[in-house]
């Protein structure tokens, strides 16, 4: 296990290089892109063209120009922003953390708690109508573009019904630390939440039923049945046990996932000032320094989580675990 | 059967062959499975009856709504209730100032679902906006499905040193967060004045080529990884090497032993990578890093319908709705593929 864990955070230490270099590459090397330009944004002045040519060694070979672009980011952590005034990138993206969590665990709470009871649901109900009922909403869910549903979500509770007694209590988009008010935080969270897990409900839902069902006539289950185990203690106990090796990995992947740039749409369209939502704002400013910082901190949380997973998967499944 | 049979006694010709055993080859089977599952059968209808709707865009906007709607129309009238009314509505709004598009008049020649805030046409836009979103969407993934499969046959075939490079090439690209990928890869290419050039090909930004290549790139892993594991239990079957032992090509072996067992497995992922690459399309492009004007696509029109949410919804809902119904539709039907050709995987999950 041992040996497993520190090949394991080796190839994750590899693979965190190798993004490093391709993202640069890609943001530096691309033919026919002229890096001082990327930085700078829109019309930059001959002079700041030329600082940040001085600045990021850009008449230096490429190791060097690659190793001052590093120190930015991960040491001296001053990489600063042109298209937003001196801002500096790495601060900003730690800043914005908070609302990125806040959003992403509380949707993870309720995704996990509604594909469970769902799936659960439609695998002891099949052969009734209610099993097809439940997979076709998990379908439609799957089928929703989430920018959509979260507009069509505001369009109900900050318009059309806003006054009805219903919604009356959303208050305008936007996010609220919960240091400063947590009852405002959590009203504002509630149909960010809402809107990001139903996505996750439907793909999980679909996952959980496929595998009980398998589950269900694997020999184990059969000889819990005949020790005279209860319905529900073989459904508890044994086969959604197993079902759970899947859904945990699955769980990692996509929180990681998640909390890595993934919710940048959500964010978006209920403007709550996550790592997305600066990305977003990058976009429209032609920030590229912010946008690469984003797109390497989002990738090595990505690339740690799945380690993560992976050792706790080994841990978990030993059948998994490399001799 | 009985007569495929007994012409069997000698090895049959090509043709014979195909005549006597038609309704055998598994592909067959397949597709009567397909035709009998109702449901899937209906998401197929469904699925084209949208492509067909939205590559008659054309025809709609010269001869049915007669009106262009890609040019800004803000004096233009039209017809409600036999009344003429321009496009552009003084007041209107929740607070009664500036300017309001014409909401949608239900009426097929007359802005069936009004007018966007440059007096555009929704309606016709939602049908070209379907035209650049199903092409985008089903190029990227026909892309994506084919130089995945090539690179999964030959990572799986060769095994070794090429497939420990080509995996980890895929581990990389599946690293990276999917939207944050194609958003730095869209900006990059978007921003540098030249669009991209890729030796003699060139592309210029607004062309629907740039969303198609770069979604077809960061789906490569996902297609990548379920058929290399395909490619390598297949190479591991006995007739294959039975086809070694007879001193078959590489190629030959790749392309007419391994291939077609695997190309079932790739048919039955193209649906639903299709459902996955026009969401993706509309993501980006709602974020206006997709399709670029002059083009529209799904995903722009419900950005372009962003400011208009709660005056005019239709803008920003009709679009939304195709989505839905594309995406549904093809993820039912990848659901039958997936049950016609792999029955086994119906009975493990049906019992």
């Amino acid at each position: 296990m041992l040996t497993f864990i520190v090949r394991r955070v080796l190839w994750t230490v590899v693979v965190m290089f190798a993004i490093t270099v391709t993202v640069f590459v890609l943001f530096f090397k691309t033919p026919g892109i002229d890096p001082a330009r990327q930085i700078a944004g829109r019309n930059p002045s001959p002079a700041i063209l030329a600082e940040i040519r001085q600045q990021f060694g850009l008449n230096r070979p490429f190791p060097v120009q690659y190793g001052l672009m590093m120190q930015k980011i991960f040491i001296t952590r001053d990489l600063v922003s042109y298209s937003n005034q001196g801002q500096k990138v790495i601060p900003e993206i730690f800043a914005a953390t908070p609302a990125t969590l806040s959003l992403v665990f509380g949707a993870a709470i309720i995704w996990v708690v509604v594909a469970i009871a769902m799936g659960v649901a439609a695998a002891l109900l099949r052969g009734t109508l209610l099993d097809p009922l439940l997979m076709v909403l998990a379908l439609i869910g799957i089928s929703m573009p989430v920018f959509w549903l979260g507009e069509v979500v505001n369009l109900i509770t900050q318009s059309r019904l806003h006054d009805s007694f219903l919604f009356s209590w959303v208050p305008p988009l936007g996010y609220t630390a919960f240091t400063q008010s947590p009852s405002l935080w959590f009203k504002g969270l509630v149909f960010p939440w809402i809107t990001l897990s139903i996505l996750y409900i439907g793909f999980y839902a679909r996952v959980l039923r496929a595998n009980l069902i398998e589950i269900q006539s694997e020999d184990y289950v059969r000889t819990a049945r005949a020790k005279g185990l209860t319905e529900r203690r073989v459904l508890v106990r044994h086969t959604l046990r197993t079902s759970m090796i899947t859904f945990v990995s699955l769980f990692g992947l996509d929180f990681g996932a998640l909390v890595g740039g993934g919710a940048l749409l959500t964010e978006v369209v209920f403007g709550i000032h996550g790592v997305g939502f600066l990305v977003y704002q990058s976009l429209t400013n032609l920030d590229l320094p912010t946008i690469m910082a984003t797109v390497i901190y989002g990738a090595f949380f990505i690339v740690v989580a799945n380690t993560i997973v992976d050792i706790a998967y080994a841990g978990l499944d030993p059948r998994v675990r490399p001799a | 059967m009985a007569v495929a049979f007994v012409e069997s006694a000698e090895p049959p010709s090509q043709e014979v062959q195909a005549a006597g055993v038609t309704g055998r080859s598994p592909w067959a089977l397949a597709a009567r499975r397909l035709w009998r599952n109702r449901l899937a059968m209906a998401a197929l209808g469904l699925f084209l009856l949208i492509v067909v709707v939205s590559f008659a865009a054309p025809f709609y906007a010269h001869h049915v709504a007669h009106d262009n709607p890609f040019a800004a129309n803000l004096d233009g009238t039209t017809i409600v209730n036999g009344k003429r009314v321009p496009l552009m509505q003084q007041g209107g709004g929740t607070l009664h100032l500036g300017e309001t598009p014409l909401p949608p008049t239900w009426h097929f020649s007359h802005y069936f679902l009004g007018a966007d805030e440059l007096g555009r046409d929704v309606a016709a836009r939602v049908l070209y906006g379907g035209r650049s979103s199903l092409e985008v969407g089903v190029g990227s993934a026909v892309i994506c499905c084919l130089i995945a499969t090539v690179v999964a046959l030959i990572a799986g075939y060769f095994g070794g040193l090429v497939d420990a490079v080509l995996s980890r090439i895929m581990d990389l690209i599946w690293a990276f967060p999917v939207y944050l990928l194609a958003i730095s890869i869209s900006t990059v290419l978007l921003t540098s004045a030249n669009g991209l050039s890729l030796g003699p090909l060139h592309l210029v930004a607004s062309s629907l080529w740039l969303p198609t290549i770069i979604i077809a790139f960061i789906y490569l892993p996902y297609v990548y990884r379920p058929i290399r594991g395909h490619v390598l239990s297949v190479s591991e079957k006995e007739f294959v090497q039975a086809a070694i032992a007879q001193g078959s090509s590489d190629l030959r072996l790749i392309f007419s032993d391994v291939m077609p067992n695997v190309i079932s497995q790739v048919v039955v992922l193209l649906p639903l990578m299709i459902a996955t690459t026009i969401l993706t399309e509309s993501a980006l492009s709602f974020l206006s890093i997709g399709v670029q004007p002059p083009n529209a696509s799904w995903g722009t029109i419900i950005n372009d319908g962003q400011d208009l949410l709660y005056t005019r919804p239709w803008v920003a809902i009709a679009p939304g709705i195709m989505i839905v119904l594309t995406v549904l539709a093809l993820n039912v039907l990848g659901d039958g593929v997936r049950d016609a050709l792999d029955p086994r995987a119906k009975l493990r999950v049906e019992g």
